[in-house]
């Protein structure tokens, strides 16, 4: 804006008065959200940056023995930066240097179609499909038994330190009895893996809902009492709005948690695709820079999970200033 | 247990009586828990309502396996279940020293410890923590679990390896709350600090890390879940023939179902017991805080 001021010669003696006023404006508005900028993500930048050089260190540092060991010559010497170099670029690394897992990722991304499974955007697939369905179905869980125990005192005693209790259980226990229970109903495929990721989904969806649900003030549920609404039309206008802000952040946290749930299943069920048979299989071959091209993929995933909860939670929220 | 009773029980369900039986104590089971509940009383009530509700899921699940006839493989008696834990207690013994004694206590001890300590350091860093945030914040989104074979190529099969996976589980939940906390003491309360004339640390001590506390055990509590999963899922890597993780994936292959039920309860006990008691040992700590005053 003020660049622009400038560079226009001003037409008239109004313009020429106002110009420099909209132009300091402008300029001012612009340095504000400069320093903004600088002052969330400077710092932000700063520490990634750090752990990008700790990375290559790294690197360097704990792949040099294996280096001089398998690539490099010890009987004709070799000089420092060629010992760096090899270090870089190892078939077999202790820890692959930043770029080879970058390289690594767009060559799967880029060179196989989408149904290979060499892409790793098919095992995306795979793992977010049991992520979300377990994702959808935890989240109905959790609003069930979250309306049930508000609304009753026995369910609220009875059930609520079993829910506690139920995720002090470690979820890659319960999957190989989950897959063996579906499967002799005839389930197999999808279906254990959502309703592990589901095992982990619907806790915080529950727990938050009960706090939400009973979020409404006293004087709001009397309100409610003397317009003779019934317990629906309460539940309808007045505890599921009041909820709202409770139910997204525990929605971020289920989505995540069913990333987890349903990469932790892949493991004992053998199977073929998705991000935890990647690492299962990488781990069996050795194959490291797989193993952590399939991580950053996964950090991905949830992110724009994440992400995408986060941004209907903004959709859903607007109107409600503030939230 | 008793061959002849179950057979005995696996022909009671022709028995015209056995389905109206089982209905009325489905609904015996509903009165008594209703009953319970609606005792006054505070937490002990709420206790014992839960247990009677979890002694009732069992009968059922006893009686009902047994009475269908479920094949053991699918779904375990209660009874088969400790049968099995009575018969390898030295077993599972071994597996809970290996995988909770070393794994999960260290594991869990130093990223907590670590988590504090890296919050309390950058606590004076107002840069490092604007930029440490974020990025910790983010790590909740991750699939950290997903380390576990990177681990175990770097730390071996032991339980270093395992450990190791518990840290980088456990670090950034312990920093993200404690930073959270660390700000939690008001204003007001800061300004008193000041017209004391305190110190920085004086401060710290007196009345901010206390401030913290209700965050800090948050994190605790959310860390003791996070480090048995971590440490479990760990094993399935690689691991030595014992702990809970190797016991459950090795007996599952074999379909010695009892015996992966028993690892499980196993898993539960401790992981509900390590909660029971971080939640008593902050009632303890925070005796001061609202939400304890209340209950």
């Amino acid at each position: 804006m003020g660049i622009m001021a400038e560079a226009e010669p001003p037409r008239s003696a109004a313009a020429r008065v106002a110009a420099p006023e909209i132009g300091a404006n402008g300029g001012e508005f612009s340095r504000l959200a400069v320093a903004k900028f600088v002052y969330t993500w400077l710092p932000v930048g700063v520490v990634l940056l750090f752990v990008l050089v700790a990375w290559y260190v790294a690197a360097w540092v704990l792949n040099a023995p294996g280096a001089i060991e398998r690539v490099l010559d010890a009987e004709v010497g070799y000089t420092w930066q060629e010992l760096f170099m090899a270090t870089m670029g190892m078939e077999r690394p202790l820890i692959p240097a930043p770029h080879q897992v970058l390289l690594d990722l767009f060559e799967s991304l880029t060179g196989w179609p989408l149904d290979s499974p060499r892409n790793l955007l098919f095992h995306v697939a795979v793992t977010g499909q049991s992520t979300l369905i377990g994702f959808a179905m935890g989240t109905v869980l959790g609003l069930v038994l979250s309306v049930l125990i508000v609304h009753s005192r026995t369910l609220d005693k009875a059930l609520l330190p079993w829910i506690v209790a139920s995720q002090t259980v470690p979820v890659l226990a319960i999957a190989p009895i989950v897959l063996v229970l579906l499967g002799s109903l005839g389930f197999s495929g999808v279906a254990p893996k959502a309703v592990i990721a589901m095992y982990l989904c619907f806790f915080p969806v529950t727990v938050a809902m009960v706090q939400g649900l009973r979020s409404p003030q006293t004087i709001e549920t009397e309100m409610m009492h003397t317009y003779a609404a019934s317990r629906w039309q309460a539940l309808w206008l007045l505890r599921l709005p009041a909820a709202l802000p409770f139910l997204f952040p525990a929605l971020r946290v289920g989505v995540a948690a069913g990333l987890v749930g349903a990469m932790v299943a892949e493991l004992p069920t053998g199977a073929q695709a998705g991000l935890g048979a990647k690492l299962l299989t990488g781990s069996y071959y050795g194959q490291t820079v797989q193993i952590w091209s399939a991580l950053v993929m996964s950090a991905l995933l949830g992110l724009t999970l994440t992400g995408a909860v986060a941004a209907v939670q903004r959709l859903v929220l607007r109107h409600r200033g503030g939230l | 247990m008793n061959e002849g009773l179950a057979a005995g029980m696996a022909q009671g369900i022709t028995h015209p009586w056995f389905w109206p039986g089982m209905v009325l104590l489905a609904l015996v089971a509903c009165y008594s828990v209703y009953r319970v509940a609606d005792l006054p009383g505070g937490r002990w009530v709420g206790m014992a309502t839960a247990g009677l509700f979890g002694v009732w899921v069992v009968a059922f699940w006893e009686i009902l396996v047994r009475a269908l006839d479920v094949p053991r493989v699918l779904l375990p008696a209660p009874s088969l279940i400790l049968g099995a834990m009575v018969e390898h207690a030295p077993k599972l013994w071994g597996d809970f020293v290996q995988t909770v004694g070393k794994a999960v206590l260290i594991g869990w001890a130093l990223g907590c410890g670590l988590g504090f300590g890296v919050a309390v350091a950058i606590d004076r860093l107002p840069f490092l923590q604007r930029g440490l945030l974020p990025v910790a914040s983010l790590t909740s989104a991750i699939p950290l679990v997903g380390v576990a074979p990177i681990a175990v190529m770097w730390f071996g099969f032991e339980w270093q390896s395992k450990a190791a996976v518990v840290v980088l589980m456990t670090f950034f939940p312990m920093l993200v709350s404690c930073l959270a906390g660390l700000q939690a003491a008001g204003k007001l309360e800061r300004e008193l600090m000041v017209s004391f004339a305190a110190g920085y640390w004086r401060t710290l001590l007196a009345l901010r890390l206390p401030a913290a506390l209700p965050f800090i055990f948050g994190a605790l509590k959310v860390n003791a879940t996070l480090a048995l999963i971590g440490a479990i899922v760990a094993e399935f890597f690689g691991s030595p023939t014992v702990g809970l993780g190797f016991r459950i994936s090795t007996e599952a292959a074999r379909m010695n179902m009892p015996l992966v039920w028993g690892a499980i309860v196993v898993a539960a006990v401790i992981g509900s017991l390590a909660y029971a008691l971080l939640v008593a040992l902050e009632r303890r700590v925070t005796f001061w805080h609202p939400a304890v005053r209340e209950g």
